[in-house]
């Protein structure tokens, strides 16, 4: 397990920094598809099946859709790649690049001195396992994350709302779209 | 002969055993492409392919031959490695599902804990083959395909999950084992109604197939998102599109008619005759059904099929907990 945990880490690692140098942006959403696939198989080479399969799921299969989705229907075409590369020019990365190599540093430091952080090793967690975690102990943070769903997807259903018919609809023969804009009238 | 120790026997065993899977699920979705072709002449009144050989039994060689010999041609405006890369995609992501099938009681590949999710996450990975395929064929009509393919997948992929976890609540487990022989008694198809025709009509959109098959609408789009493809890469799709029709038949068989179980009959018939009967179902489907506009299929899919796998699951949750208090 050990050689599929540092494998799939080191996937993670290349395609996540060819998400960040990549210029054209259907292709860095490719390898950013590629980095959760293998962020999924680190959960499964560490004994979490359940949640390497959400992983893929959830943001590979669903989130990501969404964002391949608004990034064709832009085409931004040579201008886009033109605008990219400009901005991966030395003075704009390298600021980030050295805090966030410091950071590196301070992780690899803690993972160095402990010795908790080091092992690759524990019990496969079951489905069910996770289940009875999240509805026991952690009940109200479930129900903390559901409210704060539904009230997101109120305000999408609220921002997206059609006032009257439209082009689209108006083959309808539902009476609800012909007595909705009589009631905005009124 | 020291090294052929028993576990390498049994592993090689295995190897062998899902390389005749593989290749059975790739000859049945072959052969599906002229069985399908002969059933609708059945029912359309007309012939169909029926010149080559006897009754067109060789008709599928002649197709074969065709699409080989083909020039393989990549379009000079399109973005090559998401071109060559699509084809692959889908055929591969649904052939890898295959893995979770339990045919028989020896017969499968893997034995996953989270089988059925394995499946999920593979349906998931499948709808890119559309989208790449589209966007990187550089031709309005392959876009508009793939535009309407992520469309059509963002209402259907939620209550496809959904609608399963009906079966994994009663069977209490992820694993299609034991899901199969949690049904020894009943099967699930008659607890769980809504369940499987909820996830027939979420299989039927995974494979693209009609009446889902907006992506691809000959009329509207010329093809949709496959448009530029021609020789094998097309071919990839083809018979991808039909591994994928086996695949949903075999897990609607697996999951709601107890997969292998069933009276007299060895259980791999019974599986094949299971298989069959579906399969002949879905191309019954596209002999009769037109075709609905996309956006009536996500309002569909939205504010109908959500909410009843939604109430689906509770009740099956309130049942579970009534028949069995904690």
């Amino acid at each position: 397990m050990n050689i599929a945990f540092y494998l799939s880490g080191l996937v993670a690692v290349l395609a996540t920094l060819g998400v960040v140098t990549n210029t054209n942006p259907v292709h860095a959403l490719l390898y950013l598809i590629v980095s959760l696939i293998s962020v999924a198989l680190v959960f499964f080479a560490l004994g979490a099946p359940f949640a390497g399969a959400l992983e893929v799921i959830v943001y590979a299969g669903a989130i990501m859709v969404l964002f391949v989705f608004v990034v064709m229907m832009l085409n931004l075409g040579h201008e886009g790649a033109a605008q990219e590369r400009l901005w991966l020019r030395p003075r704009v990365w390298l600021g980030p690049a050295v805090l966030s190599a410091v950071l590196l540093v301070t992780l690899i430091a803690t993972l160095w001195s402990g010795d908790d952080g080091r092992m690759i090793a524990g019990q496969t967690l079951t489905a069910k396992a996770v289940g009875s975690l999240l509805f026991g102990p952690w009940l109200l943070i479930v129900e903390l994350a559901a409210m704060l769903l539904l009230a997101a997807l109120v305000t999408a259903s609220h921002v997206g709302r059609v006032p009257g018919p439209t082009p689209l609809e108006s083959g309808d023969t539902q009476p609800r779209q012909h007595t909705q804009p009589r009631k905005e009238g009124a | 002969m020291s090294w052929l120790s028993a576990s390498l026997i049994a592993s090689l065993l295995a190897m062998l055993q899902a390389g005749v899977i593989l290749l059975g699920v790739v000859l049945l979705g072959a052969v599906l492409t002229i069985v399908e072709r002969r059933l609708l002449g059945l029912w359309q009144d007309r012939y169909g392919p029926n010149r080559v050989g006897t009754f067109g039994s060789l008709q599928l060689i002649a197709d074969m031959i065709k699409i080989f010999f083909k020039e393989d041609w990549i379009p000079p405006f399109a973005d090559r490695a998401l071109f060559v890369l699509a084809p692959a995609i889908a055929m591969a992501s649904l052939l890898l599902s295959f893995m979770i099938i339990p045919i028989t009681p020896g017969w499968g590949v893997a034995d996953f804990n989270i089988g059925l999710l394995f499946f999920l996450a593979m349906a998931g990975i499948n709808v890119y083959a559309v989208l790449f395929g589209g966007w990187s064929s550089g031709n309005k009509y392959a876009l508009l395909g793939a535009m309407r393919a992520s469309a059509q997948t963002l209402s259907y992929e939620v209550f496809m999950g959904l609608s399963l976890m009906g079966v994994v609540a009663m069977a209490g487990t992820f694993n299609m084992r034991e899901i199969v022989n949690a049904q020894q008694g009943l099967w699930f198809v008659v607890p769980q109604f809504f369940g499987f025709a909820t996830f027939l009509i979420a299989g039927i959109a995974v494979t693209h197939r009609h009446p889902f098959d907006q992506p691809e609408a000959e009329q509207e789009l010329a093809d949709g998102y496959h448009i530029e493809y021609s020789s094998m890469k097309f071919g990839m799709f083809f018979i991808g599109e039909y591994v994928g029709m086996a695949l949903i038949s075999a897990l609607i068989v697996t999951l709601f008619f107890g997969g292998w179980h069933g009276p007299w009959l060895p259980p791999i018939v019974w599986f094949a005759l299971k298989t069959g009967a579906l399969l002949v179902l879905f191309i019954l489907l596209r002999a009769s059904l037109p075709r609905p506009r996309y956006d009536r299929v996500m309002s569909f899919g939205w504010k109908f099929c959500l909410p009843l796998t939604l109430i689906n699951l509770l009740m099956t949750g309130a049942l579970i907990l009534l028949a069995d208090p904690l």
